[in-house]
């Protein structure tokens, strides 16, 4: 590939006509993402073919790797070798990176995955949509912990949220999940990137105390510690083991605590902060669709033909899907007499709509079995009984 | 709001018609173009098609289901794809390569010989670029400058030239195809 | 205890160790410590910016030696110390990365990153602890354990065969590999200050006695009595053939310097190709990375 006109920082500025794909790899760059690890599958392959095109004149390092266990280290790696990092992946692969997700919310290593999921179980439908994995996203790994997870509905959006996806990363010192799909990372749309100077890039949270005097886990007035990189005499250290604020292993059930309630507690507690919905026709709805993903904008025309058949119906797209909106959902709930959640899977986040509804309303679940959209006839019925 | 679909054998460059259009009329028509399309081993060989969703606002549902235009290369695409055709719809076809089975009174057919022109022009692998300029002759849908101006990036650059005197051969012939139907 | 006599027995090698950390977790007699004092007394040597030097270690009984040295320094997950430091090092090129880990750890379940980062000439220094079972976890069978060793998982005695880390790291493409026992302590420190000091995947494989597991499991005495047992068993032979290095039970050991050799890096072969292919667009990756 040639080298394609961008600005001094890379920034491929302009009007594109971009698959979602592309358009990650490019929000990425915008983002300052200058190293990137990865192992091919699809339908995730295109964003690292992107990198592996992109790099060489932006200044970074692409690498393919022997499998996604290591991707995903050489991630963490990275981060503490002061780079910005993304990977990309799909079903399969995501399973695998599910190890050191771990580390990387341990270590508190901000570093981005995007998942454009396909059918499973298993090699499912390699070439086909799903939302499979939503509950992966959050509850993969073992242990507790919080991640946070966008779903960008269109190419732009991948763009988009690929930039909020570090942002947020750095801000709380978290791995961010983009989970897309197979049908938003193969649609081509305008995706129109703005100036460079004109994108807002979060910086990291640089430590700048005195030499030596580092230590990787105290929580500064904001609850997110600094971070370092190597080679600047610190002579720090950090590990998956429960830690004390230098890094050091601290193996009892008070320390446990400590770190545990830090690493769910920095992400609950600016939920407010980090949570993105697109709401429309909340006001006096009776029935609200939450959606996200490919699925929102299938759903809206099961919902332009049931406000032509008079129903009064709202719409709510997780831009966030994790941490979940539980709070609005709950403040919904007695306002309406049901939720309608259609996803490509059998019912996953369905689940946190109705434990937030706290039972003062129904919830019905449109599951699919993933392969291909709804028919939006499966959810203009389901809207339609849930009115009634 | 306009749903068009490409369809063709697997290696006819059907997926790239729907990437020319999509990206003139979204970068240079000021419309607003969502282009999916049939992918995975599938999409190689046998039929396979590229749907566009043109509208003048933002595309919302992004897939197709009447498609008001159906752009043809193919037998096996014509007959899988020709019964979803919307009332009143446009049904473009490579003449040569398509044989017409009885068709709906309400629907328009043009016929192109796209991949016979794109053989006079030395080959056959642009017969698409033939039956692009054709598709925007006789559909209006596109401005034939977009198409010209989004093919850098969508074509190789060495055959830009030869890309654009096939789409002009076949865009000639569809506005002589229009002057006769009048 | 009198001021004098503390300092007296002040470690040798206190600056590079976190001193607040200590006492290790490693079982006497074990040769952890051995290697870790050969790897220090090889750092004093070189004439690195110790602040430049990052250690990266696994998970097992020598994955604890990222907690002890006093670098920055990364204790990971099983097995991906190797990746996790090529990601290090690819994002901070002017840092010298070592990773320092375990036979199971590296060639075990990390087996697959351990050739591939072979086969890239990742610069990265892997200092390969191998005590022929998995430790940590209570003596289990490993990827290095000797045919009819006996292990926890191998009770009646191992039937596989094993690794020879020599041999496979110079097949995957190693440019310097060298093995030693934990008692050669100088020829240790040697090969890793040359390794150190120098660019390219150096691998050394250093045999350690399991006193507490394999040993015992085994019967082949205490401690110090199977570090010299080892040592006794050795045989240097530079530049042997590497097909020639298997470990048989309790058999004889060939030790030495076997492969040393020069190929391009990874990041080397990166910015050569990339600039002799893309030209002056081409942006050459590490300039702006080292501070």
């Amino acid at each position: 590939m040639k080298k394609l006109k961008t600005d001094p920082k890379g920034v491929l500025t302009g009007s594109h006509y971009l698959d979602g794909d592309y358009a990650l790899a490019e929000g990425a760059l915008a983002a300052g993402c200058r190293f990137f690890a990865g192992y091919p599958i699809t339908p995730s392959t295109e964003t690292a073919e992107r990198f592996s095109e992109r790099i060489p004149y932006v200044g970074g390092v692409f690498i393919q790797m022997e499998d996604e266990l290591a991707s995903i280290a050489a991630l963490i790696g990275a981060v503490w070798g002061g780079q910005k990092v993304m990977t990309v992946t799909s079903g399969p692969g995501f399973s695998l990176m599910m190890e050191n997700l771990g580390l990387a919310c341990m270590q508190e290593t901000p570093l981005v995955i995007a998942n454009v999921q396909r059918g499973g179980p298993s090699t499912g439908l390699p070439t086909m949509t799903g939302q499979q994995d939503m509950m992966q996203a959050k509850y993969g790994s073992h242990g507790d912990y919080e991640i946070i997870a966008l779903s960008p509905d269109s190419p732009q959006e991948c763009f988009d949220l690929a930039i909020e996806a570090f942002n947020l990363s750095e801000t709380y010192r978290v791995p961010t999940l983009i989970m897309t799909d197979e049908c938003v990372g193969h649609m081509h749309e305008k995706v129109v990137i703005p100036e460079a100077d004109k994108i807002e890039v979060v910086e990291r949270k640089w430590y700048t105390g005195p030499k030596g005097e580092y230590l990787p886990y105290k929580l500064d007035d904001d609850g997110i510690p600094f971070l370092t990189k190597v080679g600047q005499g610190h002579r720090f250290h950090t590990t998956g083991l429960t830690r004390d604020e230098r890094g050091y292993p601290d193996l009892n059930a008070e320390r446990q605590k400590i770190v545990v309630t830090h690493l769910i507690e920095k992400i609950r507690g600016n939920a407010d902060k980090i949570i993105k919905l697109e709401e429309d026709q909340i006001e006096n709805a009776d029935v609200v669709v939450v959606s996200y993903g490919i699925t929102s904008r299938v759903a809206v025309r099961a919902v332009q033909q049931a406000r032509e058949a008079g129903l009064k119906v709202g719409t709510m797209r997780l831009i966030t899907v994790w941490p979940f909106p539980e709070k609005r959902i709950k403040e919904l709930a007695p306002h309406v007499k049901a939720f309608v959640v259609p996803e490509l899977n059998y019912g996953q986040i369905v689940r946190e709509v109705e434990r937030s509804a706290w039972g003062k309303t129904k919830v019905v679940s449109v599951p699919h079995c993933a392969g291909w959209v709804h028919d939006p006839a499966d959810i203009l019925q389901a809207i339609k009984e849930a009115a009634k | 709001m306009t749903d068009i679909r490409f369809s063709g054998l697997g290696g006819q460059g059907v997926i790239r018609c729907g990437l020319i259009s999509g990206k003139a009329l979204s970068l240079y028509d000021d419309k607003h173009a969502t282009m999916t399309q049939s992918f995975g081993p599938e999409a190689r060989g046998s039929a396979c098609s590229s749907q566009l969703v043109v509208s003048d606002d933002r595309v919302l549902y992004p897939y197709i289901a009447t498609p008001s235009i159906l752009v043809s290369m193919s037998q096996e695409a014509y007959e899988k794809y020709v019964p979803e055709l919307g009332k009143g719809g446009t049904l473009v076809v490579d003449e040569d390569l398509v044989k017409l089975k009885k068709v709906r009174d309400d629907v328009t057919v043009y016929a192109v010989p796209s991949t016979r022109f794109a053989e006079e022009l030395g080959n056959r692998i642009i017969a698409n670029l033939v039956m692009l300029g054709f598709f925007t002759a006789v559909t209006k849908i596109v401005s034939p400058e977009a198409m010209k101006k989004a093919l850098p990036g969508l074509v190789p650059e060495r055959f830009l030239d030869l890309n654009i005197k096939a789409f002009d051969k076949g865009l000639a012939h569809g506005e002589k195809v229009l002057k006769e139907k009048k | 205890m009198k001021e004098e006599d503390r300092l007296e027995e002040k470690n040798p090698i206190e600056g590079l160790l976190r001193m607040d950390r200590i006492p290790h977790i490693w079982c006497p007699g074990c040769g952890i410590g051995t290697v870790v004092t050969s790897f220090a007394d090889a750092l004093k040597k070189t004439d690195l910016d110790l602040d430049k030097v990052a250690v990266v270690s696994g998970i097992g009984c020598t994955g604890r030696v990222a907690g002890y040295i006093k670098l920055d320094s990364f204790h990971t997950t099983h097995g991906r110390a190797i990746p996790y430091a090529t990601g290090l090092k690819l994002a901070s090129p002017g840092t010298k990365v070592v990773v320092f880990s375990g036979d199971g750890d590296l060639t075990g379940i990390g087996g697959n990153h351990f050739i591939h980062a072979a086969r890239r000439n990742m610069d990265l220094v892997v200092i390969c602890v191998n005590n022929f079972n998995y430790a940590m976890t209570g003596g289990q069978v490993a990827s290095t354990t000797p045919k009819t060793a006996n292990a926890s998982t191998a009770p009646y005695g191992n039937f596989e065969g094993a690794f020879s880390l020599p041999y496979l790291a110079d097949a995957a493409g190693a440019t310097y590999v060298a093995r030693w026992t934990a008692l050669h302590l100088r020829r240790v420190s040697k090969s890793i200050e040359e390794a150190l000091n120098r660019k390219g995947f150096s691998f050394i494989e250093v045999i350690t006695p399991c006193v507490t597991l394999y040993a015992r499991r085994n019967r082949l005495g205490s401690g110090l009595n199977l570090l010299k047992y080892y040592y006794d068993k050795s045989e240097i032979r530079h530049g042997a053939d590497t097909r020639d290095l298997e470990i048989t039970f309790q058999g004889k050991l060939t030790v030495g310097k076997f492969i040393e050799r020069e190929r391009e890096t990874f990041l080397d072969a990166m910015n050569s190709h990339l600039s002799h292919v893309l030209g002056d667009d081409y942006q050459l990756y590490g300039r702006c990375f080292d501070d």
